[in-house]
């Protein structure tokens, strides 16, 4: 067989966290789970968790799906915390981190 | 196309390689319409109309996209086929190298005209000459019965797992698109179980998605990539003499091979030629042997890769030799030349020249052979323009 | 939960876009709607290096690399032979920026379209060659700076208006156009489905803002690209089987709006600002009448 030019590894491998200056932090006591951040992610870093164990704004949110940052993958554009509409996400400096 | 017997039809080479299409099963067909090669493509759709021919036909709009929709129709699996000329070459050359690098076995046919300007129609191997570098294989045939039997061969070949490379065939402008010969038509049923299924390993499978051509840096297996086709067009030569063995028992014909010698076996003096002009050499090779000259002619039939082995073989024991060019490139000599040189370098030392003949369509005349073998009798060497000058 | 897209992604992470990457947006909403019997072709574009180096792969579908100008002919040869196959559920996309789509693509695009293939050709528009590092295209629009229109003495940023392919594939009567942007993704999803229910060509031109090509923060992609419909100068339109719809914006923002969030339009004038914004109102009165049913040359 004849090598060919095809490439097959899922690009996941590429970890991106390294590209990053700032980081998203998600304060969860203002997030309603409205997941605009993770429609908005170019880089498809946020991801979807049960929310039980994360702090919230009030009880009705409390079982809901909330987002989460994946940070082997956030290159820290921020458009999460831009396009947020209740101010919960913050862009942390890394170096603070 | 008249009948003649069951077998036998009388064709122009057009008609030949349109019905060798359809012949070795070939289920997509793009080109864009250019002269010489245009009849090729109408009787192809004639022959999708009128469905004699299970295939699907599309005109696109330039030479480029032709190759491009090729490209994509092989990587879906589909065997598929165009054919151009002259500039259309040329201004597919970037998809020439793309889907060579792709390892696509698609067939072209060419038939082969000059380049301008001046506008010219007519034949020589400018076109094909130039594009010799873009890793696909090239067959140039001399007769109308080659321009169908090369398609055959061809798709065995390139779709031959080990090689997997695409292939031009070659037939004059004219001299063979436009006239008619009489051609042996190969057996369908034979046809298809020779050449076989189309089964690209890697074809586009939305359960095994890759990325076809990514992005590859220095230390990228690229090198490895640019070796493994050079090894694979290589291996060719040996592979194109067994299909040659195969194609001639499973049809009983005689197609001679990568190379062709013509009266070659005791020759003190030889020409090498590509394409129809052989025709009118061997008619001179045969009068100068009535005359008590001990001439003969190396036809060469593959000329990427090239078999130099081949070629070395026939030229040891020569006195002297010429090399035919019938294109205009503009290395220190003509290409073929220069091929056949680089390839004797070391191991053989015979006076050789280079004759430039029949560009633009010239006729390349039986007057013309007698002075090329008197030449290189005479032991002249270098580059020799035959039949040009001012006028 | 309120999942206004879909929630599968067919676009993986780690991919090597720069951060904020519109374009990376826009091929992930594009892949939730079109799903995972697709095959997708993009030419020498930043989709060329946004999968990342051999042997990485970006997407969860085949992903065929094709030279620049030749988009809209692989996808034809692509489609034909997966009809031939019996694959005619597959969704055959082309993908392409706008230099591979309204410049040395353009003859491809409109030849695949004429001939009638049932391709999507999907245009992501960053308005300049950005992977090559920002020259200007005919997509540009007017008064951009761009590394081959740069702003010096003579001020010779890019004086010619925007090309805008998406009318020239309805001058064409291709069955279905839209223009879509990566800031309302729903709409761009929508938009999708409803092609997809047209057997034929159909043609989508994506706004996909960049950061480092236009001069804003990562942060402001999709505010900017929502900024480009709420002041109008990118108008988002429908046009399937010959009915055009127009989304309208009642109250539309000044064109400075847009502009001045945007290094790439920093050198402009107050008369220059005059003329986009009269530009932009003339076109918008045209896509009216051709809404009305009147046909704009």
């Amino acid at each position: 067989m004849v090598l060919v030019p095809t490439a097959y590894a899922p690009s996941s491998n590429n970890k991106t966290s390294s590209w990053r200056t700032t980081r998203p932090v998600i304060d969860y006591s203002k997030c309603t789970r409205c997941m605009i951040c993770w429609k908005f992610c170019p880089d498809v870093a946020i991801g979807v968790t049960f929310g039980e164990k994360l702090d919230y704004p009030n009880e009705r949110f409390s079982k809901l799906e909330a987002p989460f940052i994946n940070y082997d993958y956030c290159k820290g554009c921020g458009i999460c915390a831009s396009e947020c509409p209740f101010d919960a996400i913050d862009m942390v400096q890394e170096s603070e981190m | 196309m008249r009948a003649i017997n069951k077998n036998w039809s009388i064709m122009t080479g057009n008609e030949a390689v349109a019905l060798a299409t359809k012949l070795a099963g070939v289920k997509f067909v793009s080109a864009y319409p250019i002269t010489p090669q245009t009849a090729i493509v109408e009787k192809i759709a004639e022959m999708v109309a009128n469905e004699k021919m299970d295939a699907k036909f599309i005109e696109v709009e330039s030479e480029h996209s032709a190759m491009a929709s090729v490209m994509g129709s092989e990587l879906a699996g589909v065997r598929s086929f165009t054919a151009s000329s002259s500039h259309g070459i040329l201004y597919m050359h970037e998809m020439l190298n793309w889907v060579a690098g792709m390892r696509l076995p698609i067939l072209m046919a060419v038939v082969n005209r000059s380049i301008g300007p001046p506008w010219n129609i007519w034949a020589d191997h400018s076109d094909t000459m130039t594009q010799r570098d873009t890793g696909w294989m090239q067959l140039y045939g001399e007769s109308n019965q080659e321009a169908m039997d090369t398609i055959i061969l061809g798709y065995k070949l390139a779709e031959n797992k080990d090689i997997l490379l695409p292939i031009m065939v070659m037939q004059d402008a004219f001299t063979l698109s436009h006239t008619s010969e009489p051609v042996e038509i190969r057996d369908e049923e034979k046809v298809r179980e020779f050449v076989g299924e189309f089964n690209l390993p890697f074809k586009i499978d939305i359960n095994k998605p890759m990325g076809y051509g990514s992005l590859m840096p220095p230390d990228g297996p690229f090198m490895e990539l640019k070796m493994d086709m050079k090894k694979s067009m290589y291996s060719g030569v040996n592979k194109f003499i067994e299909i040659t063995k195969e194609f001639n028992e499973t049809f009983d014909a005689n197609f001679p091979g990568p190379v062709e010698g013509f009266m070659m076996d005791d020759a003190d003096y030889a020409l090498i030629t590509l394409g129809s002009i052989s025709s009118t050499a061997k008619h001179v090779v045969r009068n100068l042997r009535n005359q008590g000259k001990k001439v003969g002619l190396l036809r060469i039939l593959l000329y990427r890769p090239f078999p130099k082995d081949l070629v070395i073989n026939y030229l040891r024991g020569l006195k002297g030799f010429g090399v035919v060019d019938r294109s205009s490139t503009y290395g220190p000599f003509g290409s073929l030349y220069m091929d056949v040189i680089s390839s004797i370098y070391g191991k053989l030392d015979i006076p050789a020249a280079n004759f430039i003949a029949g560009l633009g369509g010239r006729d390349v005349r039986v007057v013309d052979f007698e002075e090329m073998f008197m030449r290189i009798m005479e032991g002249e060497d270098g580059e020799i323009w035959i039949n040009a000058g001012v006028k | 939960m309120p999942f206004s897209i879909p929630k599968e992604e067919y676009m993986m992470s780690g991919h090597t876009a720069c951060a904020g990457c519109g374009a990376t947006l826009a091929m992930r909403y594009v892949m939730k709607a079109m799903g995972e019997n697709t095959v997708v072709t993009v030419p020498a574009s930043c989709w060329a290096v946004i999968p990342g180096n051999y042997p990485n792969t970006a997407l969860k579908v085949p992903f065929i690399y094709t030279p620049f100008a030749s988009t809209g002919a692989t996808i034809s040869g692509i489609r034909e032979a997966l009809d031939e196959e019996g694959k005619e559920d597959y969704n055959v996309v082309g993908f392409a920026g706008d230099g591979g789509t309204a410049d040395i693509g353009l003859q491809a695009l409109s030849a695949a379209m004429e001939r009638g293939h049932n391709v999507f050709y999907i245009m992501y528009d960053n308005e300049a060659y950005m992977n090559t590092g920002i020259q200007r295209s005919s997509s540009t629009p007017f008064g951009a700076w761009t590394t081959t229109t740069p702003v010096g003495k003579d001020r010779v940023y890019k004086r010619e208006n925007k090309k805008v392919v998406a009318d020239l594939m309805m001058a064409q009567k291709v069955p279905y156009v839209a223009t879509a942007s990566i800031a309302f993704p729903e709409d761009l999803i929508r938009k999708i489905q409803n092609a997809k229910k047209i057997k034929g060509p159909k043609f989508i031109q994506i706004l996909s803002p960049c950061p480092p090509g236009w001069y804003f923060n990562a942060e402001n992609t999709v505010k900017i690209a929502r900024l480009a419909v709420e002041t109008r100068i990118f108008p988002l339109y429908e046009y399937a089987e010959g009915k055009f719809v127009l989304y309208k914006n009642p109250n539309p923002l000044p064109v400075e709006k847009y502009l001045e969030i945007q290094g790439r339009f920093n050198h402009l004038s107050p008369e220059e600002i005059r003329t986009i914004q009269e530009n932009v109102n003339r076109r918008w009165e045209e896509l009216l009448e051709r809404e009305k049913g009147k046909v704009i040359p």
